[in-house]
């Protein structure tokens, strides 16, 4: 995008109208993935493995297919045979090993077997009927246990490229990157801090289960509503899995409650298609909470070992880090992810990093909002903090004096365009906050955290009626008020108030390829496509209005909604309002359109800065968060009351991660808090009002300045509140969740 | 296996249904009435977005059998706007994006409209604790908290 | 799964007695329908309770004791004007159990037949000195609480069998009661360490004392040699430094996803203190 396409004055973009679908959901009519049926449909079920690594010798489906309520019964056998690759090469593989086991059950909650019958309660019934003969196999889950030369062997062969020779099985992927010399700046540094962290998984915890709907004929033809962040990688995949075409399968997303990463995979769509096909009528599936625990997308769990070195003005001489993380059974854990974004806020001359990419007998990670940055962050601002008090610097200071700005090679490798970290942390170190007097037990802590920010390949189409409405078609599923961004974006460009323009998000038949609503990017490049397409359908008004004047089109431009001369020596012509001009476009040329189809490339990496304080109850190891304060930069907050909800959303997670959720494997490698009772997500009653502050450095890859806000709100929570914890408690903290009995256990060992 | 006919009231309706004694309320509301707005977000009464009142009780739908439904009155989100006219609460809800996915709107909605008929007043740690059994995993509850005072507010002035 | 919502007591004991498989009564449903939706208990036979006249009942008996129905509610109970007066311990414990809308179902009686070691209600009871009526085959029987679970999941009660009422002590003079639980959260769990206090003063000086434990022990425990340590004391810091320490001996807990072994112990003996602080703040008619 050009510079001098860029708007900085803006009519709509920076107002806070209620969204488009608000009616809808307060009412109660939105339409949600469970919240649909069909004539004829039949209700699938899945069963799971209880094991967390075994052989599955047979499966004797007979019962249940003998049963009257049961119209088809699927396993592994009734899907597509697609080729085994190393890595990430053989996604497709990945994800039906994960959708449905073949020769060996890798997790507890892996699914085996599904059956369609006449009613929900029937199907659960049945799946008692399908007998499954397993043989055990050792499992392991801990990401450092896996790595060790005896852990058992998830799969042989899954290792790709990357990995060094020598290396255990189950690493799968290995990264490393960096610049400088780290043992040279370790030598000049004043103080070098060594240590070692670990992180648990933790779950997406959105509040509505996976669920889907789908119809599937033996013509290869089907229809698939399902609740995801993305419903072209859903038609993609369940097309590849199904062995059928992908274009005869029209995909349409349901409302979709929350997805932070775990919705952008297909877990039980592709087996809704496999029983309709079987079954020829539509099936449903709808999964359990605890199904979801068991068997959809955790974040990793990482294990990290970070050495930094710092002068005694606060200068980092060298940063070095090794980020092990475990994403369950399959190539994928975003260890890679962690190693690049670590450093990433910090303007460094000598940074190594290593990431490991560990397979153990876990459900398949998914993305998880900035997947991988908040266990580095919480490792290297750990450290960092812990520098800043031994040397007695203020770490806003000492942030500042290494912050990253435009021009510094990233420790990733690239150079950063124009971003906004400094002037988070200026905004957070002149924030009441940072200088509010703490009571005692009580501690602060701050941290910076980045993420890189995604584009994807976007599709948008805005059609105008000859009304002078406009109904924009988008491709990205409105997880948290996209439909008002997008609709004041295209108002900017149209001239024409906010609530004429009805945004549908598109089926995946109506429109072309969109990557799914991940990576921060819904914003930035719908956000820009919308803009293209409403610009596009511009150019058509424009010459509209150039015709019926005589002119030549490009002496008309586009001004508060109308068609205008673009100077007195065009001629002197009335504005044509866009209602005026489409009201005739059926006799001046025919419906007026724009679209857009590309994959638009500037991002713009994103920064916070977060000031936590934290009590600790030094009897219980109990941690009450007593103010939050988020500072990140927006590029350009279109509509900024989301935007707050982004970065407050992030904030509460974060406090989760930190605090109190967690996965928790016994020894027999079940899963053991597989409902929201034991996976402890915060409560109205645990949190603070959550204070932000909305920094604008605009990214000059938007044509607004917009950069993504959605994921970077997660990566500095769970550092600033480990900082803030070990402040209050006086012991630093290296093992999240601090859960009270780590804290206590903590402070005894303290004495 | 027999199935039990229920009648009950539900958002002022007369309805009758046949429930399995297994399926829970929120399985008749949704399946058999297909009133969709309560959702099920657990199944074990632990995220409140199957929120419904009975008999004036706030209750977890998930957590009562349909057939326990029998010659209750119960009201869901489909019945707090009176016709086209939005209850204070969802306006609130609307205007201060006191909702993102909205998935768990719906609970909260009944939730708070049983608070703030009991308590018309409530502290900002009151209404914390009477929501708590309300999960939201999107908006950290800030606008959501606000919301609700502000509509407690708006509706002690106004009587 | 057969439903059934018998009229009586009488009524619903002739039903269990003659039921086949695994039965369950249905009060309050917050335990019952969360194993039977997790598949974790699906009973052959259902007993509502619910239409029994009576079951909702709270009642201030003449001697100042209380009898409450089996399906009185914890909000009825949180809402009652006087019951919490009397027995903030009680009414707290039970109000601290899942949500709002679990308050909107959930019983004391519900709470006592789980058989959970950690439910809430059970510590304070146990503290207060409630006890149950126990219909039967063979007609009631009166029975204290803490002879109710004998491991987790179990009672002892036998087929046949259901709590009908449940009594609750007169309060009588200078009395109090509380108590404290930990979680993790500040709602929403299930309690990795729970104590109950009731206890009587003769000016500043402890008379009686019941203390219980909860989450500790696969029952609720009452602690001997806790309500020794303060019998006797003005609650002064050495006898809570003992109350404490006994406390932590009495546990005999477990490892698990909620909390160790070690916290626990320690835990209890924390809460054990401030719990004892507060009923012997209320029985001097502070507020606490």
């Amino acid at each position: 995008m050009a510079l001098d396409d860029r708007k900085t004055q803006f009519t709509f973009v920076g107002t806070r109208p209620d969204r488009p679908d608000g009616l809808d959901k307060v009412t109660g009519r939105a339409k949600f993935g469970a919240d649909i049926s069909a004539p004829g449909m039949l209700h699938g079920a899945i069963l799971r493995s209880p094991h967390a690594h075994a052989r599955i010798v047979k499966i004797d489906t007979s019962k249940a297919e003998a049963h009257k309520d049961v119209k088809a019964v699927v396993t592994r056998a009734d899907f597509a045979e697609l080729p085994f690759q190393p890595g990430l090469e053989g996604e497709f593989w990945n994800v039906l090993e994960n959708v449905m086991a073949g020769e060996k059950a890798l997790y507890d909650g892996h699914a085996v077997a599904a059956v369609a019958a006449t009613s929900a309660l029937a199907a659960r019934d049945a799946l008692k009927l399908i007998e499954v003969e397993y043989e055990v196999l050792p499992h392991v889950t801990d990401v450092d246990k896996a790595m060790a030369p005896d852990a058992p062997v998830i799969r042989e062969g899954a290792a790709d490229y990357s990995v060094p020779e020598g290396m255990h099985p189950n690493i799968v992927r290995y990264h490393e990157s960096g610049h400088g010399d780290v043992e040279a700046g370790f030598a000049e540094a004043d103080l070098v801090i060594e240590d070692s962290f670990v992180t648990e998984a933790t779950h997406q915890g959105y509040i509505e289960p996976h669920a889907c709907l789908g119809m599937l004929g033996n013509d290869g033809k089907g229809e698939l509503w399902c609740t995801t962040q993305g419903h072209w990688i859903a038609q993609k995949t369940c097309a590849a899995l199904l062995g059928i075409e992908t274009s005869q399968l029209r995909v349409t997303a349901s409302e979709i409650g929350g997805g932070f990463g775990g919705k952008t995979t297909v877990f039980i769509e592709p087996v809704a298609l496999a029983l309709s096909r079987k079954a020829n009528r539509p099936v449903k599936i709808v999964m359990t909470r605890s199904e979801v625990f068991r068997a959809t997308g955790p974040t990793s769990s990482a294990s990290m070992d970070i050495k930094i070195g710092m002068k005694k003005d606060g200068t980092i001489s060298a940063a070095q880090g090794v980020f092990r993380l475990q994403g369950g059974a399959f190539p994928g854990a975003p260890g890679d992810m962690t190693a690049m974004c670590a450093f990433a806020p910090y303007n460094l001359t000598n940074v190594s990093q290593i990431g490991y990419d560990v397979m153990a007998n876990r459900p398949k990670q998914a993305a998880y909002r900035a997947p991988g940055a908040p266990m580095g962050a919480f490792a290297v601002e750990s450290v960092i903090d812990e520098l800043c008090k031994k040397l007695g610097l203020d770490p806003v200071d000492v942030r500042l004096k290494n912050a990253a700005h435009e021009g510094t090679k990233a420790s990733y490798g690239p150079t950063y365009e124009r971003i906004g970290l400094v002037e988070t942390l200026e905004a957070a170190k002149a924030h009441p906050h940072y200088s509010a007097p703490l009571k005692p037990g009580q501690g602060r802590g701050i941290s910076c955290g980045f993420w890189f920010n995604h584009g994807g390949e976007t599709s948008v189409s805005l059609a105008l009626s000859e009304d002078g409405s406009a109904q924009l078609m988008v491709g990205t599923p409105d997880i948290g008020g996209s439909r008002a961004s997008m609709a004041l974006m295209a108002a900017e460009v149209l001239g024409i108030p906010y609530e004429n323009i009805r945004v549908t998000i598109a089926d995946t038949a109506t429109l072309g390829y969109n990557d799914v609503s991940h990576g921060s990017r819904v914003t930035y490049a719908s956000g820009l496509a919308t803009i293209k397409a409403a610009k596009h359908a511009v150019e058509k008004l424009c010459e509209r209005a150039a015709a019926s004047w005589g002119i030549p089109a490009d002496a008309v431009k586009w001004e508060n909604g109308c068609a205008i001369p673009s100077g007195p020596n065009a001629g002197d012509f009335d504005p044509r309002p866009l209602a005026d001009i489409t009201a005739h476009m059926g006799q001046t040329g025919g419906p007026i359109s724009g679209h857009f189809e590309a994959t638009p490339e500037g991002a713009g990496v994103s920064f916070g800065t977060h000031i936590v304080d934290a009590e600790v109850d030094p009897e219980t190891g109990k941690t009450a968060i007593t103010r939050y304060t988020v500072i990140q930069d927006a590029g350009k907050a279109i509509h900024p009351t989301y935007v707050e909800g982004q970065y407050q959303g992030g904030a509460a997670q974060g406090i989760g991660w930190a605090l109190n959720e967690e996965y928790v494997y016994g020894d027999d490698g079940r899963l053991q808090n597989s409902i929201f009772l034991d996976y402890r997500i915060p409560v109205a009653s645990d949190l603070p009002m959550i204070d932000t502050v909305i920094v604008e450095v605009p990214n000059p890859g938007h044509p607004f300045g917009v950069r993504g806000v959605g994921e970077t709100g997660i990566v500095p929570p769970l550092a600033a509140i480990a900082n803030a914890v070990s402040h209050a408690a006086g012991v630093r903290m290296k093992q999240l969740p601090m859960s009270p009995p780590r804290i206590l256990a903590a402070l005894k060992d303290n004495g | 296996m027999s199935k039990f006919h229920v009648s009950t009231t539900v958002n002022g309706d007369t309805v009758e249904y046949l429930c399995d004694p297994r399926e829970t309320l929120l399985d008749c509301l949704r399946d058999k009435l297909n009133l969709t707005g309560a959702k099920e977000g657990c199944g074990t009464g632990d995220c409140g977005a199957c929120s419904v009142t009975v008999d004036g009780r706030l209750v977890c739908s998930c957590l009562m059998l349909g057939v326990e439904a029998d010659g209750k009155q119960i009201e869901t989100v489909e019945g707090i706007a009176e016709g086209d006219v939005l209850h204070p609460l969802q306006k609130k809800f609307i205007e201060h994006a006191a909702l993102q996915c909205g998935i768990c709107t719906p609970g909260i909605l009944v939730a708070a409209k049983s608070l703030l008929e009991k308590n018309p007043n409530p502290t900002e740690e009151e209404t914390r604790y009477w929501l708590a059994g309300n999960l939201c995993r999107c908006t950290g509850y800030d606008k959501i908290i606000r919301a609700v005072m502000e509509t407690a507010e708006e509706l002690r002035e106004a009587s | 799964m057969d439903y059934h919502s018998p009229a009586s007591f009488a009524e619903a004991s002739a039903l269990a007695a003659n039921a086949t498989g695994i039965t369950r009564f249905l009060a309050g449903g917050t335990d019952v329908l969360v194993q039977l939706r997790s598949e974790l208990v699906t009973p052959d036979t259902l007993i509502d309770i619910k239409k029994i006249d009576g079951v909702r009942d709270i009642n201030c008996n003449a001697n100042g004791s209380w009898t409450l129905g089996v399906a009185a509610t914890g909000a009825e109970m949180s809402e009652h004007p006087d019951l919490g007066r009397d027995w903030p311990g009680v009414v707290e414990a039970m109000d601290l159990i899942g949500s709002t809308q679990v308050q909107g179902r959930a019983t004391l009686t519900g709470n006592l037949c789980n058989g959970s070691p950690a439910a809430d209600s059970v510590p304070a009871m146990v503290a207060a000195g409630v006890t149950v009526t126990v219909t039967g085959p063979d007609g009631d029987r009166e029975v204290a609480v803490e002879d109710i679970p004998i491991g987790p999941g179990k009672t002892s009660l036998v087929q046949g069998e259901l709590i009908s009422a449940v009594h609750i002590p007169a309060r009588g003079d200078n009395g109090g009661d509380a108590y404290l639980r930990f979680i993790p959260r500040t709602e929403m769990d299930i309690a990795v360490v729970g104590v109950g206090v009731n206890l009587r003063l003769d000016g500043d000086t402890v008379t009686e004392a019941r203390v219980s434990l909860g989450a500790v022990a696969p029952t609720v425990l009452l602690v001997e040699d806790c309500a020794k340590s303060i019998i006797g004391s003005t609650l002064d810091d050495a006898a809570l430094d003992t109350l404490a320490a006994a406390a932590s001996a009495a546990c005999n807990p477990i490892d698990d996803k909620r909390g160790t072994i070690a916290f626990r112990t320690e835990v209890a003996g924390v809460l054990a203190k401030r719990a004892a602080k507060i009923a012997y703040a209320r029985a001097k008619g502070e507020q606490a």
